[in-house]
Protein backbone atom coordinates (compact mmCIF):
# COMPACT_ATOMS: atom_id res chain seq x y z
CA UNK A 1 0.00 0.00 0.00
CA UNK A 2 1.21 3.31 -1.12
CA UNK A 3 1.33 6.10 1.26
CA UNK A 4 0.81 10.22 1.18
CA UNK A 5 -0.01 13.05 3.35
CA UNK A 6 -2.41 13.93 1.49
CA UNK A 7 -4.11 12.42 -1.56
CA UNK A 8 -6.61 14.64 -3.61
CA UNK A 9 -9.29 13.51 -5.96
CA UNK A 10 -9.93 14.82 -8.54
CA UNK A 11 -7.16 16.84 -11.29
CA UNK A 12 -9.86 19.24 -12.37
CA UNK A 13 -9.05 23.32 -11.53
CA UNK A 14 -9.78 22.45 -7.95
CA UNK A 15 -7.59 19.72 -7.67
CA UNK A 16 -5.25 21.20 -8.98
CA UNK A 17 -5.12 24.32 -7.66
CA UNK A 18 -5.18 22.09 -3.87
CA UNK A 19 -2.25 20.17 -5.01
CA UNK A 20 -0.86 24.21 -6.17
CA UNK A 21 -1.20 25.24 -2.39
CA UNK A 22 -0.54 22.17 -0.53
CA UNK A 23 2.73 22.07 -2.62
CA UNK A 24 3.69 25.39 -1.25
CA UNK A 25 3.64 24.45 2.23
CA UNK A 26 5.61 21.27 1.07
CA UNK A 27 2.84 18.80 2.01
CA UNK A 28 3.74 15.41 0.20
CA UNK A 29 0.49 14.69 -1.74
CA UNK A 30 -1.02 12.95 -5.02
CA UNK A 31 -3.64 14.07 -7.03
CA UNK A 32 -5.41 10.68 -8.54
CA UNK A 33 -7.45 11.46 -11.60
CA UNK A 34 -9.88 8.77 -13.06
CA UNK A 35 -9.33 9.64 -16.72
CA UNK A 36 -7.07 12.87 -17.68
CA UNK A 37 -6.28 15.98 -16.57
CA UNK A 38 -9.25 18.39 -17.29
CA UNK A 39 -11.53 14.85 -17.20
CA UNK A 40 -15.15 16.51 -17.12
CA UNK A 41 -13.71 19.12 -19.96
CA UNK A 42 -13.11 16.54 -22.27
CA UNK A 43 -15.72 14.08 -21.95
CA UNK A 44 -18.72 16.10 -20.69
CA UNK A 45 -18.60 19.45 -22.39
CA UNK A 46 -20.41 20.70 -25.76
CA UNK A 47 -18.43 21.31 -28.57
CA UNK A 48 -19.62 24.93 -29.14
CA UNK A 49 -19.48 25.73 -25.61
CA UNK A 50 -17.34 28.51 -23.98
CA UNK A 51 -16.46 29.91 -20.48
CA UNK A 52 -19.02 31.74 -19.32
CA UNK A 53 -16.95 33.98 -17.55
CA UNK A 54 -14.48 36.61 -18.90
CA UNK A 55 -10.81 34.83 -19.69
CA UNK A 56 -9.14 37.22 -17.01
CA UNK A 57 -11.12 35.61 -14.53
CA UNK A 58 -8.89 32.44 -15.30
CA UNK A 59 -7.31 32.84 -11.77
CA UNK A 60 -5.63 29.67 -10.34
CA UNK A 61 -2.95 30.06 -7.75
CA UNK A 62 0.52 30.49 -9.22
CA UNK A 63 -1.06 31.33 -12.93
CA UNK A 64 -3.36 33.30 -14.72
CA UNK A 65 -4.65 33.98 -18.43
CA UNK A 66 -1.92 35.80 -19.75
CA UNK A 67 -3.34 35.42 -23.82
CA UNK A 68 -4.22 38.19 -26.03
CA UNK A 69 -7.61 38.14 -25.41
CA UNK A 70 -8.13 38.60 -21.78
CA UNK A 71 -12.16 40.06 -22.17
CA UNK A 72 -13.18 37.10 -24.31
CA UNK A 73 -14.02 33.45 -23.76
CA UNK A 74 -12.27 30.32 -23.73
CA UNK A 75 -13.38 27.72 -25.27
CA UNK A 76 -13.34 24.00 -24.05
CA UNK A 77 -10.21 23.04 -25.78
CA UNK A 78 -8.57 26.13 -24.44
CA UNK A 79 -9.67 25.64 -20.63
CA UNK A 80 -8.42 21.84 -21.23
CA UNK A 81 -4.56 23.02 -22.28
CA UNK A 82 -4.50 25.67 -19.62
CA UNK A 83 -5.14 23.33 -16.98
CA UNK A 84 -3.00 20.73 -18.80
CA UNK A 85 -0.21 23.27 -18.59
CA UNK A 86 -1.04 24.18 -15.37
CA UNK A 87 -0.28 20.49 -13.84
CA UNK A 88 2.90 20.13 -15.26
CA UNK A 89 4.61 19.40 -12.58
CA UNK A 90 2.01 18.57 -10.07
CA UNK A 91 1.98 15.06 -8.98
CA UNK A 92 -0.86 13.47 -10.71
CA UNK A 93 -1.36 9.97 -11.10
CA UNK A 94 -4.14 10.19 -14.13
CA UNK A 95 -6.44 6.88 -14.96
CA UNK A 96 -6.91 6.00 -11.27
CA UNK A 97 -10.61 5.50 -9.96
CA UNK A 98 -11.28 6.23 -7.32
CA UNK A 99 -14.00 3.26 -5.49
CA UNK A 100 -13.83 4.33 -2.02
CA UNK A 101 -12.24 6.48 0.55
CA UNK A 102 -12.61 4.67 4.15
CA UNK A 103 -12.03 6.21 7.73
CA UNK A 104 -9.05 4.39 9.42
CA UNK A 105 -7.78 5.60 13.04
CA UNK A 106 -5.82 7.95 11.64
CA UNK A 107 -6.68 9.29 8.70
CA UNK A 108 -8.34 7.42 5.26
CA UNK A 109 -7.73 4.39 3.35
CA UNK A 110 -8.29 5.35 -0.36
CA UNK A 111 -8.63 2.42 -2.97
CA UNK A 112 -8.59 2.63 -6.30
CA UNK A 113 -9.04 0.12 -9.54
CA UNK A 114 -4.86 0.52 -9.38
CA UNK A 115 -3.74 0.02 -6.11
CA UNK A 116 -5.22 1.50 -2.23
CA UNK A 117 -3.26 4.43 -0.60
CA UNK A 118 -3.31 5.60 3.05
CA UNK A 119 -3.49 8.98 3.79
CA UNK A 120 -3.77 11.46 6.88
CA UNK A 121 -6.36 14.22 4.68
CA UNK A 122 -8.07 13.94 1.37
CA UNK A 123 -9.44 16.37 -0.57
CA UNK A 124 -12.39 15.52 -2.69
CA UNK A 125 -12.04 17.52 -5.33
CA UNK A 126 -14.68 15.69 -7.66
CA UNK A 127 -16.43 18.90 -7.89
CA UNK A 128 -20.35 19.75 -8.21
CA UNK A 129 -21.50 18.62 -11.58
CA UNK A 130 -19.96 15.25 -11.86
CA UNK A 131 -23.41 14.19 -12.35
CA UNK A 132 -26.32 15.05 -14.50
CA UNK A 133 -29.64 15.80 -12.65
CA UNK A 134 -33.01 15.07 -14.20
CA UNK A 135 -36.09 14.83 -12.59
CA UNK A 136 -38.11 11.63 -12.61
CA UNK A 137 -40.49 12.31 -14.90
CA UNK A 138 -41.46 8.92 -16.99
CA UNK A 139 -41.47 9.68 -20.78
CA UNK A 140 -42.59 7.28 -23.48
CA UNK A 141 -40.35 4.96 -25.05
CA UNK A 142 -39.08 5.75 -28.05
CA UNK A 143 -37.99 9.41 -27.53
CA UNK A 144 -34.18 10.27 -27.17
CA UNK A 145 -33.23 12.03 -24.35
CA UNK A 146 -29.81 13.52 -23.73
CA UNK A 147 -29.01 15.37 -20.66
CA UNK A 148 -26.59 18.16 -20.93
CA UNK A 149 -23.70 16.65 -19.69
CA UNK A 150 -24.11 13.93 -22.74
CA UNK A 151 -25.19 16.51 -25.57
CA UNK A 152 -22.47 17.31 -28.29
CA UNK A 153 -24.00 19.30 -30.89
CA UNK A 154 -27.92 18.89 -32.82
CA UNK A 155 -26.55 16.11 -35.23
CA UNK A 156 -27.01 14.10 -31.69
CA UNK A 157 -30.87 14.37 -31.88
CA UNK A 158 -33.67 13.07 -34.31
CA UNK A 159 -34.98 15.85 -37.01
CA UNK A 160 -38.14 17.14 -35.51
CA UNK A 161 -39.17 19.08 -31.84
CA UNK A 162 -37.17 19.16 -28.96
CA UNK A 163 -38.08 19.88 -25.49
CA UNK A 164 -35.05 21.68 -23.81
CA UNK A 165 -36.12 20.98 -19.89
CA UNK A 166 -34.22 23.92 -18.16
CA UNK A 167 -33.07 27.35 -18.51
CA UNK A 168 -30.44 28.07 -16.84
CA UNK A 169 -26.89 28.33 -18.91
CA UNK A 170 -26.99 25.08 -20.85
CA UNK A 171 -30.61 25.24 -21.38
CA UNK A 172 -30.61 28.19 -22.51
CA UNK A 173 -27.41 27.78 -25.09
CA UNK A 174 -28.41 24.66 -25.96
CA UNK A 175 -31.92 25.57 -27.18
CA UNK A 176 -30.44 28.16 -29.25
CA UNK A 177 -27.83 26.05 -30.55
CA UNK A 178 -30.86 23.52 -31.74
CA UNK A 179 -32.77 26.36 -32.79
CA UNK A 180 -30.44 27.28 -35.11
CA UNK A 181 -30.28 23.55 -36.53
CA UNK A 182 -33.75 24.42 -37.79
CA UNK A 183 -35.72 22.42 -34.92
CA UNK A 184 -38.59 23.82 -33.63
CA UNK A 185 -37.60 24.16 -29.74
CA UNK A 186 -39.75 24.12 -26.39
CA UNK A 187 -37.56 25.52 -23.82
CA UNK A 188 -39.49 24.50 -20.30
CA UNK A 189 -38.64 27.39 -17.74
CA UNK A 190 -38.50 26.84 -14.17
CA UNK A 191 -36.70 29.75 -12.00
CA UNK A 192 -34.03 31.40 -13.21
CA UNK A 193 -31.32 33.96 -13.49
CA UNK A 194 -31.62 36.74 -16.09
CA UNK A 195 -28.63 38.64 -16.51
CA UNK A 196 -27.11 40.61 -19.39
CA UNK A 197 -23.66 39.90 -21.09
CA UNK A 198 -22.68 43.51 -20.13
CA UNK A 199 -24.09 46.68 -18.24
CA UNK A 200 -23.04 50.03 -18.22
CA UNK A 201 -20.58 49.18 -20.84
CA UNK A 202 -18.75 46.19 -18.63
CA UNK A 203 -19.22 42.67 -18.56
CA UNK A 204 -22.26 41.64 -15.85
CA UNK A 205 -18.87 39.30 -14.26
CA UNK A 206 -16.83 42.50 -14.00
CA UNK A 207 -19.52 43.88 -11.59
CA UNK A 208 -20.09 41.01 -9.80
CA UNK A 209 -16.59 40.65 -9.11
CA UNK A 210 -15.60 44.49 -8.59
CA UNK A 211 -18.30 45.09 -6.48
CA UNK A 212 -17.91 42.05 -4.10
CA UNK A 213 -20.45 40.31 -4.82
CA UNK A 214 -18.57 36.95 -5.79
CA UNK A 215 -16.63 37.33 -2.94
CA UNK A 216 -19.43 37.08 -0.04
CA UNK A 217 -19.05 34.23 2.43
CA UNK A 218 -20.83 30.91 3.57
CA UNK A 219 -20.48 31.95 7.05
CA UNK A 220 -22.36 35.64 6.55
CA UNK A 221 -25.12 35.13 3.43
CA UNK A 222 -28.73 35.23 5.23
CA UNK A 223 -29.95 31.88 3.38
CA UNK A 224 -27.24 29.47 2.67
CA UNK A 225 -29.04 26.55 1.64
CA UNK A 226 -31.06 29.11 -0.73
CA UNK A 227 -27.51 30.84 -1.68
CA UNK A 228 -26.05 27.16 -2.18
CA UNK A 229 -29.87 25.88 -4.10
CA UNK A 230 -29.75 29.17 -7.32
CA UNK A 231 -29.58 28.09 -10.46
CA UNK A 232 -26.69 29.31 -12.70
CA UNK A 233 -26.47 32.47 -14.67
CA UNK A 234 -28.35 32.78 -17.74
CA UNK A 235 -24.92 33.22 -19.84
CA UNK A 236 -23.40 32.33 -22.52
CA UNK A 237 -19.47 32.61 -23.09
CA UNK A 238 -19.85 35.51 -25.95
CA UNK A 239 -20.41 39.16 -26.41
CA UNK A 240 -24.08 39.27 -26.53
CA UNK A 241 -27.23 38.56 -24.34
CA UNK A 242 -29.17 35.27 -24.17
CA UNK A 243 -31.85 35.68 -22.30
CA UNK A 244 -35.76 34.24 -22.50
CA UNK A 245 -36.56 37.60 -24.77
CA UNK A 246 -33.74 36.76 -27.41
CA UNK A 247 -34.92 33.26 -27.41
CA UNK A 248 -38.43 34.08 -27.92
CA UNK A 249 -37.55 36.26 -30.78
CA UNK A 250 -35.47 33.80 -32.23
CA UNK A 251 -38.76 31.37 -32.14
CA UNK A 252 -38.54 28.93 -28.98
CA UNK A 253 -41.56 28.29 -27.64
CA UNK A 254 -41.56 29.29 -24.00
CA UNK A 255 -43.04 27.49 -21.50
CA UNK A 256 -43.88 26.64 -17.88
CA UNK A 257 -41.62 23.97 -15.83
CA UNK A 258 -41.81 20.90 -16.76
CA UNK A 259 -44.59 19.92 -14.56
CA UNK A 260 -45.36 15.74 -15.81
CA UNK A 261 -46.03 14.04 -18.39
CA UNK A 262 -49.45 11.55 -19.13
CA UNK A 263 -48.96 9.06 -21.38
CA UNK A 264 -48.17 10.99 -24.77
CA UNK A 265 -48.26 14.61 -23.78
CA UNK A 266 -46.10 16.25 -21.65
CA UNK A 267 -47.11 18.87 -19.09
CA UNK A 268 -46.11 22.01 -18.08
CA UNK A 269 -46.94 24.61 -15.26
CA UNK A 270 -48.73 27.70 -15.23
CA UNK A 271 -46.34 29.24 -13.44
CA UNK A 272 -43.60 30.75 -16.14
CA UNK A 273 -45.71 34.49 -15.83
CA UNK A 274 -44.19 34.44 -12.19
CA UNK A 275 -41.27 32.67 -12.54
CA UNK A 276 -40.01 35.70 -15.20
CA UNK A 277 -41.66 38.28 -12.93
CA UNK A 278 -39.24 36.76 -10.13
CA UNK A 279 -36.24 37.06 -11.92
CA UNK A 280 -36.97 40.26 -13.63
CA UNK A 281 -37.51 41.70 -10.10
CA UNK A 282 -33.78 39.92 -9.02
CA UNK A 283 -32.12 41.51 -11.83
CA UNK A 284 -33.60 44.81 -11.03
CA UNK A 285 -31.90 44.34 -7.58
CA UNK A 286 -28.66 43.11 -8.43
CA UNK A 287 -28.70 46.14 -11.06
CA UNK A 288 -29.61 48.35 -8.06
CA UNK A 289 -27.11 47.64 -5.65
CA UNK A 290 -24.27 47.74 -8.74
CA UNK A 291 -25.52 51.14 -9.65
CA UNK A 292 -25.28 51.88 -5.32
CA UNK A 293 -21.92 50.60 -5.36
CA UNK A 294 -20.81 52.10 -8.53
CA UNK A 295 -21.86 55.46 -6.81
CA UNK A 296 -19.77 54.93 -3.42
CA UNK A 297 -16.66 53.28 -5.33
CA UNK A 298 -16.55 56.41 -7.84
CA UNK A 299 -16.43 53.18 -11.10
CA UNK A 300 -16.45 55.14 -14.09
CA UNK A 301 -19.28 53.32 -16.80
CA UNK A 302 -21.60 54.65 -18.86
CA UNK A 303 -25.16 55.81 -17.65
CA UNK A 304 -27.35 53.28 -15.73
CA UNK A 305 -29.94 51.26 -17.48
CA UNK A 306 -32.74 48.84 -16.76
CA UNK A 307 -34.08 45.75 -19.07
CA UNK A 308 -37.70 45.86 -19.93
CA UNK A 309 -39.75 42.44 -17.96
CA UNK A 310 -39.31 39.48 -19.48
CA UNK A 311 -42.25 39.12 -22.91
CA UNK A 312 -44.13 36.31 -21.44
CA UNK A 313 -46.07 34.71 -24.03
CA UNK A 314 -49.39 33.44 -23.48
CA UNK A 315 -49.43 30.36 -21.51
CA UNK A 316 -49.08 26.56 -23.03
CA UNK A 317 -50.13 23.65 -20.69
CA UNK A 318 -48.77 20.80 -22.55
CA UNK A 319 -47.22 19.40 -25.83
CA UNK A 320 -47.73 15.99 -27.98
CA UNK A 321 -44.87 13.43 -27.69
CA UNK A 322 -43.43 11.77 -31.05
CA UNK A 323 -46.15 11.86 -34.12
CA UNK A 324 -44.74 15.45 -35.26
CA UNK A 325 -44.38 16.74 -31.77
CA UNK A 326 -41.60 16.59 -29.24
CA UNK A 327 -39.41 14.24 -31.25
CA UNK A 328 -36.40 14.32 -28.35
CA UNK A 329 -36.02 15.65 -25.10
CA UNK A 330 -32.94 17.49 -23.64
CA UNK A 331 -32.53 17.55 -19.63
CA UNK A 332 -30.91 20.84 -18.56
CA UNK A 333 -31.73 20.64 -15.09
CA UNK A 334 -28.57 20.80 -13.57
CA UNK A 335 -25.87 19.05 -12.06
CA UNK A 336 -25.02 17.46 -9.00
CA UNK A 337 -21.91 15.98 -6.99
CA UNK A 338 -21.05 12.48 -7.07
CA UNK A 339 -19.78 11.59 -3.82
CA UNK A 340 -20.96 7.81 -3.96
CA UNK A 341 -17.38 6.40 -3.41
CA UNK A 342 -17.23 8.55 0.05
CA UNK A 343 -17.12 5.47 2.69
CA UNK A 344 -17.51 8.21 5.48
CA UNK A 345 -20.53 9.08 7.58
CA UNK A 346 -20.92 13.18 6.14
CA UNK A 347 -23.82 12.64 4.47
CA UNK A 348 -27.35 14.40 5.40
CA UNK A 349 -30.55 12.23 5.26
CA UNK A 350 -31.03 13.24 1.72
CA UNK A 351 -27.21 12.03 0.64
CA UNK A 352 -26.18 15.52 0.78
CA UNK A 353 -23.03 15.91 1.86
CA UNK A 354 -22.39 18.29 5.28
CA UNK A 355 -19.50 20.64 5.57
CA UNK A 356 -18.59 24.37 6.84
CA UNK A 357 -17.08 26.14 3.51
CA UNK A 358 -14.98 22.64 2.75
CA UNK A 359 -14.51 21.23 5.90
CA UNK A 360 -16.48 18.28 6.63
CA UNK A 361 -17.32 17.02 10.63
CA UNK A 362 -14.85 13.96 9.97
CA UNK A 363 -11.05 15.54 10.91
CA UNK A 364 -8.87 15.38 7.77
CA UNK A 365 -11.56 15.18 4.77
CA UNK A 366 -12.16 18.44 2.76
CA UNK A 367 -14.64 19.01 0.11
CA UNK A 368 -13.97 21.26 -2.57
CA UNK A 369 -15.93 22.79 -5.82
CA UNK A 370 -19.30 22.68 -4.54
CA UNK A 371 -22.10 25.57 -5.22
CA UNK A 372 -21.46 28.27 -2.44
CA UNK A 373 -18.68 26.35 -0.66
CA UNK A 374 -16.96 29.47 0.64
CA UNK A 375 -18.27 32.11 -1.62
CA UNK A 376 -20.46 33.01 -3.80
CA UNK A 377 -17.56 31.98 -6.75
CA UNK A 378 -17.02 28.74 -5.72
CA UNK A 379 -18.33 27.31 -8.51
CA UNK A 380 -16.24 29.30 -10.38
CA UNK A 381 -13.07 28.66 -11.96
CA UNK A 382 -11.94 31.93 -10.20
CA UNK A 383 -13.28 30.72 -6.96
CA UNK A 384 -10.63 27.76 -6.44
CA UNK A 385 -8.30 30.18 -5.26
CA UNK A 386 -9.68 31.37 -2.50
CA UNK A 387 -11.49 27.78 -1.34
CA UNK A 388 -7.46 26.21 -1.75
CA UNK A 389 -5.91 28.24 -0.23
CA UNK A 390 -8.23 28.43 2.72
CA UNK A 391 -8.61 24.52 2.84
CA UNK A 392 -4.95 23.85 2.97
CA UNK A 393 -4.41 26.70 5.67
CA UNK A 394 -6.72 24.36 7.47
CA UNK A 395 -5.51 20.90 6.28
CA UNK A 396 -2.06 22.03 6.98
CA UNK A 397 -3.04 22.87 11.12
CA UNK A 398 -4.88 19.80 11.13
CA UNK A 399 -1.45 17.83 10.11
CA UNK A 400 0.54 20.76 12.68
CA UNK A 401 -1.83 19.09 15.46
CA UNK A 402 -1.71 15.68 14.75
CA UNK A 403 1.86 15.61 14.74
CA UNK A 404 2.01 17.38 18.52
CA UNK A 405 -0.44 15.29 20.02
CA UNK A 406 1.79 12.24 18.50
CA UNK A 407 5.30 14.37 20.06
CA UNK B 1 -37.30 49.97 8.43
CA UNK B 2 -36.79 47.78 11.02
CA UNK B 3 -38.80 44.24 11.67
CA UNK B 4 -39.38 45.45 15.06
CA UNK B 5 -42.20 48.10 14.30
CA UNK B 6 -43.90 46.26 12.13
CA UNK B 7 -46.65 44.05 12.85
CA UNK B 8 -48.72 42.52 10.20
CA UNK B 9 -49.76 39.53 12.76
CA UNK B 10 -47.77 37.09 11.33
CA UNK B 11 -45.49 35.33 13.92
CA UNK B 12 -43.08 34.73 11.75
CA UNK B 13 -40.41 33.58 14.39
CA UNK B 14 -42.89 30.24 15.03
CA UNK B 15 -43.01 29.76 11.34
CA UNK B 16 -38.92 29.97 10.88
CA UNK B 17 -38.87 27.76 14.20
CA UNK B 18 -40.98 25.03 12.61
CA UNK B 19 -38.43 25.07 9.50
CA UNK B 20 -35.70 24.45 12.28
CA UNK B 21 -37.74 21.51 13.71
CA UNK B 22 -38.39 19.66 10.42
CA UNK B 23 -35.19 19.48 9.77
CA UNK B 24 -34.56 17.49 13.02
CA UNK B 25 -37.49 15.64 12.27
CA UNK B 26 -38.54 16.16 8.69
CA UNK B 27 -41.55 13.02 9.48
CA UNK B 28 -43.36 16.10 11.39
CA UNK B 29 -43.81 18.07 8.61
CA UNK B 30 -45.63 15.56 6.93
CA UNK B 31 -49.00 16.66 6.86
CA UNK B 32 -53.08 15.24 5.66
CA UNK B 33 -55.77 18.10 5.17
CA UNK B 34 -59.17 16.67 5.34
CA UNK B 35 -62.89 17.60 4.31
CA UNK B 36 -66.35 15.66 5.00
CA UNK B 37 -68.67 16.44 2.02
CA UNK B 38 -72.20 15.57 2.56
CA UNK B 39 -74.97 15.77 0.19
CA UNK B 40 -78.16 17.67 1.07
CA UNK B 41 -80.43 17.66 -1.89
CA UNK B 42 -79.94 18.94 -5.57
CA UNK B 43 -76.64 20.58 -6.23
CA UNK B 44 -76.22 20.93 -2.20
CA UNK B 45 -73.74 19.94 -0.11
CA UNK B 46 -72.51 21.10 3.14
CA UNK B 47 -68.66 20.34 3.81
CA UNK B 48 -67.32 20.21 7.24
CA UNK B 49 -63.83 20.49 8.07
CA UNK B 50 -62.47 19.64 12.00
CA UNK B 51 -59.36 17.95 11.93
CA UNK B 52 -56.25 17.49 10.28
CA UNK B 53 -52.97 15.93 11.27
CA UNK B 54 -49.77 16.91 11.66
CA UNK B 55 -46.43 17.74 13.94
CA UNK B 56 -46.43 13.93 14.04
CA UNK B 57 -50.05 14.80 15.92
CA UNK B 58 -53.93 14.37 15.09
CA UNK B 59 -54.49 17.96 15.16
CA UNK B 60 -57.97 19.74 15.09
CA UNK B 61 -59.02 23.02 14.41
CA UNK B 62 -60.82 25.20 17.40
CA UNK B 63 -63.72 24.19 16.00
CA UNK B 64 -66.00 22.77 13.27
CA UNK B 65 -66.05 24.50 10.11
CA UNK B 66 -69.00 24.32 7.61
CA UNK B 67 -69.40 25.48 4.19
CA UNK B 68 -72.61 25.18 1.90
CA UNK B 69 -71.85 24.42 -1.64
CA UNK B 70 -74.44 24.72 -4.25
CA UNK B 71 -74.94 26.53 -7.41
CA UNK B 72 -76.91 30.01 -8.57
CA UNK B 73 -80.55 30.20 -9.33
CA UNK B 74 -79.52 30.82 -12.54
CA UNK B 75 -78.62 27.07 -13.33
CA UNK B 76 -81.78 26.29 -12.00
CA UNK B 77 -80.30 25.48 -8.36
CA UNK B 78 -81.26 27.00 -5.06
CA UNK B 79 -78.32 28.54 -4.15
CA UNK B 80 -77.54 27.99 -0.38
CA UNK B 81 -73.81 28.60 -0.87
CA UNK B 82 -71.04 29.45 -3.44
CA UNK B 83 -70.15 26.99 -6.36
CA UNK B 84 -67.25 24.40 -6.08
CA UNK B 85 -65.18 26.55 -8.15
CA UNK B 86 -65.53 29.72 -6.67
CA UNK B 87 -64.05 27.94 -3.22
CA UNK B 88 -60.83 27.42 -5.48
CA UNK B 89 -61.06 30.98 -6.08
CA UNK B 90 -61.46 31.74 -2.50
CA UNK B 91 -59.00 29.35 -2.07
CA UNK B 92 -56.05 31.38 -4.37
CA UNK B 93 -56.93 34.68 -2.98
CA UNK B 94 -57.10 33.06 0.74
CA UNK B 95 -53.51 31.56 0.03
CA UNK B 96 -51.58 34.07 -1.77
CA UNK B 97 -52.69 36.81 0.73
CA UNK B 98 -51.52 34.77 3.28
CA UNK B 99 -48.25 34.34 2.34
CA UNK B 100 -48.18 38.50 1.23
CA UNK B 101 -48.51 39.40 4.94
CA UNK B 102 -46.10 36.64 5.69
CA UNK B 103 -43.16 37.16 3.37
CA UNK B 104 -44.21 41.02 4.24
CA UNK B 105 -43.26 40.56 7.71
CA UNK B 106 -39.96 38.12 7.41
CA UNK B 107 -39.23 41.68 4.84
CA UNK B 108 -40.08 44.80 7.82
CA UNK B 109 -42.52 45.38 5.28
CA UNK B 110 -45.75 47.08 7.30
CA UNK B 111 -48.95 46.33 5.72
CA UNK B 112 -52.13 48.44 5.75
CA UNK B 113 -54.51 47.41 3.52
CA UNK B 114 -54.21 44.42 1.10
CA UNK B 115 -56.76 43.23 -1.37
CA UNK B 116 -57.37 40.30 -3.93
CA UNK B 117 -59.35 40.86 -6.86
CA UNK B 118 -59.66 36.81 -8.21
CA UNK B 119 -60.87 35.98 -11.23
CA UNK B 120 -61.34 32.86 -13.40
CA UNK B 121 -62.97 31.95 -17.13
CA UNK B 122 -64.50 29.38 -18.08
CA UNK B 123 -66.51 27.65 -20.40
CA UNK B 124 -69.29 25.84 -19.90
CA UNK B 125 -69.34 24.07 -22.76
CA UNK B 126 -66.90 22.17 -21.34
CA UNK B 127 -69.06 20.50 -18.05
CA UNK B 128 -72.03 20.23 -19.71
CA UNK B 129 -70.13 17.64 -22.42
CA UNK B 130 -70.89 20.02 -25.21
CA UNK B 131 -67.53 20.64 -26.74
CA UNK B 132 -65.26 18.40 -26.56
CA UNK B 133 -62.49 20.54 -27.24
CA UNK B 134 -62.96 22.96 -24.34
CA UNK B 135 -61.87 21.49 -20.69
CA UNK B 136 -64.18 21.50 -17.56
CA UNK B 137 -62.08 23.95 -15.63
CA UNK B 138 -60.43 27.33 -15.81
CA UNK B 139 -59.11 28.05 -19.27
CA UNK B 140 -57.09 31.07 -17.16
CA UNK B 141 -57.44 32.62 -13.68
CA UNK B 142 -56.59 36.48 -12.97
CA UNK B 143 -55.68 37.62 -9.36
CA UNK B 144 -55.37 41.46 -9.22
CA UNK B 145 -53.52 43.06 -6.01
CA UNK B 146 -53.96 46.30 -4.12
CA UNK B 147 -51.27 46.82 -1.40
CA UNK B 148 -51.06 49.94 0.34
CA UNK B 149 -47.96 49.26 2.69
CA UNK B 150 -44.48 50.90 3.78
CA UNK B 151 -42.25 49.59 0.80
CA UNK B 152 -42.26 51.07 -3.09
CA UNK B 153 -43.78 49.42 -6.03
CA UNK B 154 -40.70 46.73 -6.56
CA UNK B 155 -41.05 45.43 -3.36
CA UNK B 156 -44.77 45.06 -3.31
CA UNK B 157 -44.29 43.42 -6.90
CA UNK B 158 -41.73 41.66 -4.78
CA UNK B 159 -44.35 40.33 -1.95
CA UNK B 160 -46.50 39.21 -4.68
CA UNK B 161 -44.43 37.41 -6.60
CA UNK B 162 -42.44 35.44 -3.95
CA UNK B 163 -45.91 35.08 -2.36
CA UNK B 164 -46.54 32.84 -5.03
CA UNK B 165 -43.20 30.91 -5.11
CA UNK B 166 -44.30 29.97 -1.70
CA UNK B 167 -48.20 28.77 -2.23
CA UNK B 168 -49.49 25.83 -1.68
CA UNK B 169 -52.39 26.34 -4.06
CA UNK B 170 -50.92 28.22 -6.34
CA UNK B 171 -48.95 25.22 -6.57
CA UNK B 172 -52.18 22.99 -7.05
CA UNK B 173 -53.79 25.10 -9.56
CA UNK B 174 -50.54 25.49 -11.55
CA UNK B 175 -49.30 21.57 -11.79
CA UNK B 176 -50.67 18.74 -12.27
CA UNK B 177 -51.87 16.52 -9.11
CA UNK B 178 -52.46 12.58 -8.87
CA UNK B 179 -56.46 12.25 -7.87
CA UNK B 180 -57.73 9.21 -6.82
CA UNK B 181 -61.38 8.89 -6.12
CA UNK B 182 -62.69 5.44 -4.67
CA UNK B 183 -65.64 4.30 -3.59
CA UNK B 184 -66.17 2.21 -0.49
Amino acid sequence: MRHATTVVIGAGHCGLAVSRCLAAHSVDHVVLERGEVAHSWRTQRWDSLRLLTPSWMTRLPGNTYRGDDPDGYLSVPEVIRFLGEYATGAPVLTGVAVTSVQPLDQGYLVRTDRGAWRARTVVVATGGSAAAARPSVPLPPGIPTVTAAGYRNPGQLPDGGVLVVGASASGIQIAEELSRSGRPVTLAVGEHVRLPRTYRGRDVLWWMDASGLLDERWDAVPDLVRARNLPSMQLVGAPRTLDLDVLRRQGVALVGRLAGARDDTVQFSGSLANVCALADLKLGRLLDMFDAWADRAGVEAEAPQRFAPTAVPAPVLSAQLGRGGIESVVWATGFRPDLSFLEVPVFDRRGRIVHDGGVTAAPGLYVMGLPFLRRRKSTLIDGADGDARALTAHLVDHLDTLARRAS
Amino acid sequence: MTTSVVDNGVNVAALLGAREAFADAPEIARFQWRSSVSWVHGTHSTAEVDTFAGFGDAQRHSRTFTFDVDHPLQFAAEDHGITPVEYVLVALGGCLTAGVAAVAQQRGIQLRSVRAEVSAEMDLHGILGADPEVRNGFSGVRVDYHVDADADRADIEALVAQSQKRSAVYDIMTNPTAVTVSVS
